[in-house]
């Protein structure tokens, strides 16, 4: 375990992303999904990445995935691991992996999603291993 | 309409300082442009075209700058993509000087971030939060380092890449940047000092990365009647190209290659050469991970052997294969403004003219390539490939 925790920066919302930053403070993780393409993406946006459709929606994750590649930031205070996971949904996204032992962390881990902390007290999803 | 031949890279000037408290970006950029025409035989106002990159000369649309340099201009263009945006210039340049749209084009770049103190590397930089990207990502810190370490970390996954065979690429620019009496780092190092040295993102060493540094580089490109008048040796620019590479809504992220693979087919195809006709390629060199990387992406090598392919001096002139960054790159010579593509087309057009140093030129240099990328090899990124030929 980290002994110091990360406090997460706040990035203000844009115009139709609030629900996701509502959707984390409540403990869940949602993604985007196109009804044409019948896909999820991510990170959610008002057209769909693939086809340009409009015909969108936000869909609550099951918040597990497997590590796709990660790194450790050795000068940062306190030491954090940034990661790709690729959720069993389908999309990559990029997180951090929280609460175990940077050094342990590996390529095709299975993680969960956790919620953490920002600096006014909502929450950001990170993944923790499974 | 394909630009082959339709342009000339005529003068080239790289800013000798590595750090320059005492001057301003925009002196930098004029004492850059100033190099360049006095290498090229012109003047000022000989330039009709000037192609700069928004990030680094603030003011809208290069307007400020036009004004700082007193430039009477037909044609500009500002395009912004990151370190490779002058390797897009060139590019761009030929094509608006085969449309007829300027006759002799200035390209420039300047930057202070060692004066500045900016922590390029490590430390998270927030952007404008309207980039739609940020508040996903910005969080989680992604500095410069963890993004490519990441590709890196999956690199030797996929396909076995050791931090030895990472470290040759250093090793490589060290070799050529103690002839180099501007270079930042002009120590030889060995592969146990790069593998030593302390971890900044795991799996990438301090050594695996490039230096942080002032200064600046111009070009001027003009067309073939102009060129073949001036003094200079003739380098021809043969064949351009650029590529896009994002996470399309994170669906199959492959952080294993970049967007060379599109960009350098483009180069190629328009140049009609093959790999084994380039003499000496400049690859940017923002870490050992890139060169690997772009070099498996542009057809040096089979994917997944990169890493192979940089070992045992592979890299360094008169001792490998394929000579690179003759200069020492940006992991050992110079990487002004954190943009690293200038300086790759400059140490090309040196080679093409047989006026890099003689320890490392490369004999009969006829055909060159010059590689860069710009933005994030982890997150998005653009790619762009000149190839030239000294006639």
């Amino acid at each position: 375990m980290a002994a110091e925790e990360k406090v997460y920066a706040v990035v203000p919302p844009t115009p139709g992303s609030e629900p996701y930053w509502e959707a984390a403070n409540a403990g869940k993780l949602v993604l985007g999904y196109c009804k044409a393409c019948e896909k999820s993406y991510y990170y959610p946006r008002g057209v769909c990445p693939m086809c340009l459709s409009t015909d969108v929606e936000m869909r609550e994750s099951k918040g597990t995935g497997t590590i796709y590649t990660y790194s450790v930031m050795r000068p940062a205070k306190p030491v954090y691991v940034i990661a790709y996971v690729t959720l069993d949904e389908g999309p990559s996204m990029m997180t951090n992996i929280v609460d175990c032992d940077p050094g342990a962390v590996k390529i095709g881990q299975k993680v969960k999603a956790v919620f953490k902390p920002r600096e006014d007290g909502t929450k950001i999803v990170c993944f923790a291993p499974a | 309409m394909s630009t082959k031949g339709k342009a000339y890279i005529v003068g080239a000037y790289e800013h000798p300082t590595r750090k320059a408290p005492d001057k301003s970006l925009a002196q930098l950029h004029a004492e850059v442009a100033k190099g360049a025409l006095d290498d090229a035989g012109l003047s000022k106002d000989d330039i009709d075209g000037y192609f700069c990159a928004a990030g680094d000369t603030p003011g809208l649309g290069g307007n400020s700058f036009a004004d700082y340099m007193g430039l009477r201009l037909k044609h500009i263009d500002t395009t912004d993509t990151g370190g490779s945006s002058y390797l897009v210039h060139v590019g761009h340049a030929a094509q608006a000087i085969a449309a007829g749209k300027c006759n002799i084009a200035l390209v420039t770049l300047a930057g202070r971030p060692r004066s500045e103190g900016v922590q390029t590397g490590t430390n998270p930089r927030m952007g404008n939060t309207n980039q739609p990207d940020l508040q996903f990502e910005f969080p989680y810190g992604p500095a410069t380092a963890n993004m490519y370490a990441m590709c890196a970390m999956r690199h030797m996954h996929q396909y076995g890449t050791t931090s030895e065979q990472l470290a040759w690429v250093k090793v490589a620019a060290s070799h050529h940047a103690q002839f180099n009496p501007h270079a930042m780092l002009p120590k030889v190092v060995t592969v146990e000092e790069v593998v030593n040295s302390p971890m900044v993102a795991d799996p990438l060493h301090r050594l695996d990365c490039c230096v942080i540094s002032d200064g600046g580089g111009a070009l001027i490109v003009t067309k073939p009647e102009i060129a073949k008048s001036l003094k200079r040796p003739l380098v021809k620019v043969l064949g351009t190209g650029e590529a896009v590479k994002h996470q399309m809504g994170g669906q199959n992220l492959d952080l294993t290659f970049s967007a060379g693979r599109w960009s350098g087919k483009r180069a190629f195809d328009e140049a009609g050469v093959k790999h084994k006709d380039i003499k000496y390629a400049s690859i940017y060199d923002s870490f050992t991970i890139t060169v690997v990387m772009q070099l498996e992406d542009l057809g040096f090598c089979e994917v997944g052997q990169g890493g192979k392919f940089v070992s045992d001096g592979n890299l360094i002139s008169g001792v490998g294969k394929l000579p690179f960054n003759t200069d020492g790159g940006g992991l050992c010579n110079n990487h002004p403004g954190n943009r690293g593509g200038m300086t790759k087309v400059i140490e090309a057009v040196r080679q093409l003219r047989g006026e890099a140093h003689p320890k490392v030129q490369v004999p009969n240099c006829d055909i060159a390539l010059a590689h860069g990328t710009g933005g994030s090899l982890g997150t998005r990124h653009v790619g762009a490939t000149v190839i030239m030929e000294r006639e």
